[in-house]
C-alpha cells in the first residue's frame, strides 16, 4: 500500500457531523414538507424531491470517498468502479421511469384497468 | 512455452494476489470493489423496478407519512419519521466506529481494534432489531381496510378526516365462521389466508350504523392527500366489498397498491439480509483481531475489506430511506 498511515481520525468525525446535519435536515423536510417546495415543479420532478435526490447523492459521495477511502486509490480503481455504476444506473432508469410513466398513461386513458 | 510460465509468485503471496497491483490495490481489495460494483447494480435493479411501479400507480401510491408512524413506547402518537431517522443514524454511527477501527488498524493498535469493531457489530445489531420491529408494525397493520372486487382499496375515516380503525365500528354478525383449518378435521379444504377479524358483512353493517363514517380511496388529489368520499358515494363503493384486510402480506395489504408492500418487504428485506451478514463477518474478523492474526501479519488489511462491505450497506440505506420514505 503506498498511501502513509496517518491518523484520519479528525476527518471522520468532520464527516460524521456532516452526514448527521444533511439527514436532520432531510427528516425535518420530510415531516414538514413546506408547500412552496412540494408543489413547485423543475423538470418534472417537485422541488423538494430534488432537495432530497441532491442530499442523498451528497451523502453517497462522502460515505464512499471519505468512508470507504475512495479518495486514497489511483484513479483507475476510482473510475472502474463508479463510472459503470452511475452509467448503468442512469440508464436502467431511464428506461424503466420512462416505461413506467407510459403504463400510468395506458390505465388512466384507455379502458385497460389490469392490476399487474 | 516461456509466457505461460509465472514467474510473479515465487515469494510467497500468492494468497496477495501476487505483486503485480494493476489499479494500485491488492487483489482482495479490489475484489471487494468489484464485488460491491455487481451489488450495487443488484440493489439498483431492485429500485429501479420500485420507481417504475411507482410510476406506473403515481395518483394511487401509499404516503409513507401515513404508513410509518411508529416509535417505541409511544403508542397511538403518530410519529412519521423518527424511528427511521434514528436507525439510519444507528447506521451511519456504526459505519464510523468500523472506520475509525480501520484507522486503528492503520497503527497497528490492536485493542482500539476490536473495541472499535465490536461497537461497530452491537450498531449492526440494534439497525436488524429495528428493521424486525418496524416490519412487525408493518405486517400487523394499525387500522385495517377493505378491498373491493376491482382492486381497489377502501381505507375509513371519520368526519374530521382521521382514519378509523375497523373495530371501532364493525359489529360481530352470528354468521361469522371459523378458519377452515387442520385442526378441526378440515386438512382437504383448508383455508389459504387466515381469516381477518371481521367478514365483509360485518364491516359493511358497522359502517351503515355509523353514519358519520365516510370512505376514503387510494386516488391522490392535487394536494396530495387521499380523496375522501361522500356519503352516498362510500355507501355505493362499499357494497362492491370483497375482502377484509388487515395488516400486510405479500397478497394485499392495508396501505394501498400490493406492490408497496412487496417491494418494501423485498428491498429492505434484502437490505437487512446483508447488514445481518455483515454482523455475521464482522464478528469473524473481531475474533481474528482478538486471536492476533493480523498482529501476526502485521497488516490489518482484512478489517479494511469487511470495512467496505460494511460502508457499502450504510451507502445502500442512504438510497433506500430516501425512496421510501422521503420521496
Amino acid at each position: 500500500m503506498s498511501h502513509e498511515h496517518v491518523s484520519n481520525t479528525k476527518r471522520i468525525w468532520f464527516v460524521f457531523a456532516l452526514l448527521s446535519v444533511v439527514t436532520t435536515v432531510e427528516v425535518i423536510l420530510g415531516i414538514l414538507k413546506p408547500e412552496s417546495l412540494e408543489f413547485n415543479h423543475f423538470v418534472g420532478l417537485n422541488l423538494l424531491n430534488w432537495i432530497f435526490y441532491i442530499l442523498t447523492i451528497f451523502k453517497a459521495y462522502y460515505i464512499v470517498w471519505a468512508f470507504m477511502h475512495m479518495e486514497g486509490e489511483k484513479s483507475s480503481l476510482r473510475w472502474s468502479v463508479v463510472s459503470p455504476v452511475i452509467f448503468l444506473v442512469l440508464y436502467l432508469l431511464f428506461i424503466l421511469l420512462t416505461e413506467g410513466h407510459y403504463i400510468y398513461g395506458v390505465f388512466k386513458d384507455s379502458t385497460i384497468k389490469w392490476n399487474f | 512455452m516461456e509466457a505461460t510460465v509465472t514467474t510473479a509468485n515465487n515469494d510467497e503471496k500468492t494468497w496477495g494476489g501476487g505483486d503485480i497491483q494493476p489499479l494500485g490495490a491488492s487483489y482482495g481489495k479490489m475484489m471487494m470493489w468489484f464485488f460491491i460494483v455487481s451489488d450495487a447494480l443488484t440493489f439498483s435493479g431492485f429500485l429501479a423496478a420500485y420507481g417504475f411501479s411507482r410510476f406506473k400507480f403515481i395518483e394511487t401510491w401509499p404516503l409513507a407519512d401515513e404508513v410509518f408512524t411508529h416509535f417505541p413506547f409511544m403508542h397511538g402518537v403518530s410519529a412519521p419519521m423518527y424511528y427511521v431517522a434514528l436507525m439510519t443514524f444507528i447506521l451511519i454511527f456504526s459505519s464510523v466506529t468500523m472506520v475509525l477501527a480501520v484507522d486503528a488498524g492503520h497503527q497497528l493498535k490492536k485493542t482500539k481494534v476490536a473495541v472499535y469493531m465490536f461497537l461497530t457489530i452491537i450498531g449492526g445489531l440494534i439497525f436488524v432489531g429495528s428493521q424486525a420491529w418496524e416490519w412487525k408494525n408493518f405486517i400487523k397493520g394499525e387500522y385495517g381496510a377493505v378491498e373491493t372486487a376491482g382492486g381497489g382499496l377502501l381505507q375509513f375515516v371519520d368526519a374530521q378526516g382521521n382514519r378509523v380503525a375497523l373495530e371501532k365500528f364493525a359489529v360481530k354478525l352470528p354468521e361469522q365462521r371459523e378458519a377452515l383449518t387442520r385442526s378441526h378435521g378440515m386438512w382437504f379444504v383448508e383455508d389459504a389466508e387466515t381469516q381477518p377479524t371481521y367478514s365483509v358483512a360485518e364491516v359493511q353493517a358497522g359502517f351503515k350504523a355509523h353514519p358519520e363514517l365516510l370512505i376514503r380511496t387510494e386516488q391522490l388529489t392535487d394536494k396530495k392527500k387521499k380523496t375522501v368520499l361522500t356519503r352516498a358515494e362510500s355507501e355505493s363503493r362499499l357494497s362492491t366489498a370483497k375482502y377484509v384486510v388487515e395488516g400486510a402480506n405479500l397478497t394485499r395489504n392495508e396501505y394501498g397498491s400490493k406492490l408497496f408492500a412487496d417491494f418494501f418487504f423485498f428491498i429492505t428485506g434484502f437490505h437487512g439480509f446483508h447488514v445481518f451478514s455483515g454482523v455475521i463477518i464482522n464478528i469473524i474478523i473481531f475474533f481474528n483481531v482478538l486471536l492476533g492474526t493480523y498482529e501476526k501479519r502485521r497488516s490489518y488489511e482484512m478489517v479494511e475489506k469487511v470495512g467496505l462491505y460494511w460502508h457499502f450497506v450504510d451507502l445502500v440505506w442512504v438510497f433506500v430511506f430516501t425512496v421510501f420514505y422521503l420521496v
